[in-house]
């Protein structure tokens, strides 16, 4: 059992509230999962030729001056540090290739949580509120962001093991769920090139569709493909650089709602963890149907070839 | 007219209030404010109350109720109605998965769409739906009658006992041994009086009944080899 959240801003005016607005929407969520939380937020996109990378780090006193430091002087490019908890969002010039080689080679240690142009990833081993606390969720601005909290079932519960997933190119996914074909499908896109850090079944689905976001597929196309080619139950909530998707699957055993208003588009595991948001009791409320893809923003762009 | 707000006394505080009323009381009426889609609001009702939920109801609302009258003004979550053995559950909006699973007896009206597996394990409940009803609905159903005024989904009446059905749209696709039944003026007088009392207006003469084949669940002595 797994609750997930995502959020969706409909309003530019409203991206400094995003933060605020999501934090109450992942702590109703505890009572589904008190292991771990984590979110993915979609805040203000670096130029076209820097990247984002979120690091993670198990040494609560690691020094990320230090890294910052040895990369600039090691790739020769320029390195923005913002630090946050032992999380740090590493905004650069350096080509993502070339920094991943790098901290393969220097900081095995250190986890790459995700990477993009837009998105910051966050997650951590404890109870919603601390998470949230730990990161200052509630300060947070951005326009859109998905959340996850978790009950570990098919993986241990350790922070690479907790949601929300990323293998690259701003795709993230929470998943309330199990999949049932990941170890076969891991090798295959293994051998396609896409790294995996660890043995979660939600990773596999994050680095299926980030290979297919890269066969050249809009967001809508790569969950069409999916619901072919993952085999298991499933709710995912799915955030590229500008969009926003919900899938089921055909047997859509794992609950989801979703609510609409002219301000925000919200999907949660349970209703209650959007009863708090501003106008939710005269919002557009429906059950995702299974099988059919609901889809905001930029779900129909063509991401393509990057790297 | 007794009021309970739930974002301050919570489900316990809530329960605990509905739970408490004397069997002999005249402080019958109660409405509950601002659910906030909390879960088993209104669970385990044993009296005449009529409770009115304003705003919507998280998972198991109205569970195991017994005589109580709950109306639930706006949607309700997973498993509305659960267990129930009798009164009335009436849902205004729409209900999620597993509306009246295993309930035995009283009246479950949902005015909107139930999502997959309404009524299923249902023993002894009568269903109306005044909208549509999802997949595997009615799945294994016992006794009892769901009224969908609407369309069912995929699957509807998979490994159906005695519970009949009747649906006054499209069956996307019938279950295991789940077969179209003649209805009879038994069964169209029985229709009308559930729509009569769920307050539903539609004629029962548009509508198809539906039941066991009986082929899954009785033993057949031509398997006995089988066995």
């Amino acid at each position: 059992m797994c609750g997930i959240a995502g959020l969706y801003l409909k309003k530019p005016e409203l991206r400094s509230q995003l933060g605020k607005m999501f934090e109450p929407m992942l702590i109703e969520m505890t009572d589904r999962g008190p292991d771990s939380a984590g979110f993915a937020i979609y805040g203000d996109p670096v130029a076209d030729d820097r990247i984002k990378v979120t690091l993670a780090s198990d040494d609560e006193n690691f020094d990320w001056k230090a890294l910052d430091a040895a990369l600039e002087k090691s790739l020769g490019c320029d390195v923005q540090t913002k630090v946050l908890a032992n999380h740090a969002v590493l905004d650069t010039d350096a080509g993502e290739r070339d920094l991943r080689n790098w901290l393969g080679e220097n900081h095995p240690e250190l986890r790459i949580v995700g990477s993009g142009h837009t998105v910051e990833i966050f997650k951590q081993v404890g109870l919603p509120r601390d998470v949230a606390d730990q990161f200052g969720l509630g300060g947070m601005q951005g326009s859109h962001i998905i959340g996850h909290t978790r009950m570990a079932t098919e993986s241990a519960v350790t922070t690479a093991g907790s949601h929300p997933f990323a293998t690259g190119q701003d795709l993230c996914l929470v998943h309330n769920g199990s999949l049932s074909n990941h170890n076969r499908l891991r090798r295959q896109l293994q051998r396609e090139g896409i790294e995996f850090q660890t043995e979660n079944d939600t990773e596999v689905a994050a680095g299926y569709m980030t290979w297919q976001l890269r066969n050249g597929l809009t967001l809508r196309e790569v969950l069409t493909a999916s619901l072919a080619d993952l085999d298991g139950f499933y709710t995912f909530c799915v955030g590229t650089a500008d969009g926003f998707a919900v899938l089921r699957d055909p047997i859509a055993c794992k609950h989801a709602v979703l609510a609409e208003t002219d301000d925000w588009v919200a999907m949660a595991t349970e209703y209650r963890a959007i009863a708090p948001l501003p106008g939710a009791d005269t919002a557009r409320i429906w059950e995702p149907a299974p099988s059919k893809i609901y889809a905001w923003g930029d779900a129909d762009i063509r991401v393509g070839q990057v790297q | 007219m007794n009021t309970l707000n739930l974002k301050d006394l919570g489900v316990s505080g809530v329960n605990a209030a509905l739970q408490a009323v004397p069997e002999d009381s005249n402080e019958l009426a109660w409405t509950v404010v601002e659910p906030m889609g909390q879960h088993a609001i209104g669970c385990g009702l044993d009296a005449p109350l009529h409770v009115e939920i304003r705003g919507h109801a998280g998972f198991f609302c109205g569970g195991m109720n017994k005589r109580a009258e709950i109306v639930v003004k706006g949607h309700a979550g997973v498993g509305v109605a659960e267990n129930m053995m009798s009164g009335k559950v009436h849902v205004t909006g729409n209900a999620s998965e597993s509306a009246g699973a295993t309930a035995h007896g009283g009246l479950l009206v949902i005015e909107g769409d139930a999502s997959s597996r309404c009524g299923i394990s249902m023993k002894g409940v009568d269903i109306v739906v005044g909208g549509s009803v999802g997949h595997m609905s009615a799945f294994m159903a016992q006794s009892g009658h769901m009224v969908v005024c609407g369309d069912a989904g995929e699957a509807l009446g998979d490994s159906i006992y005695e519970a009949v059905l009747f649906v006054g749209g499209e069956v996307e696709s019938l279950g295991a041994d789940c077969i179209e039944k003649e209805m009879r003026p038994e069964h169209l007088k029985k229709l009308a009086e559930l729509l009569e009392q769920a307050g539903i207006d539609a004629d029962p003469k548009s509508f198809k009944r539906y039941g066991s084949a009986r082929k899954l669940y009785n033993f057949d002595i031509d398997n006995v080899d089988a066995y």
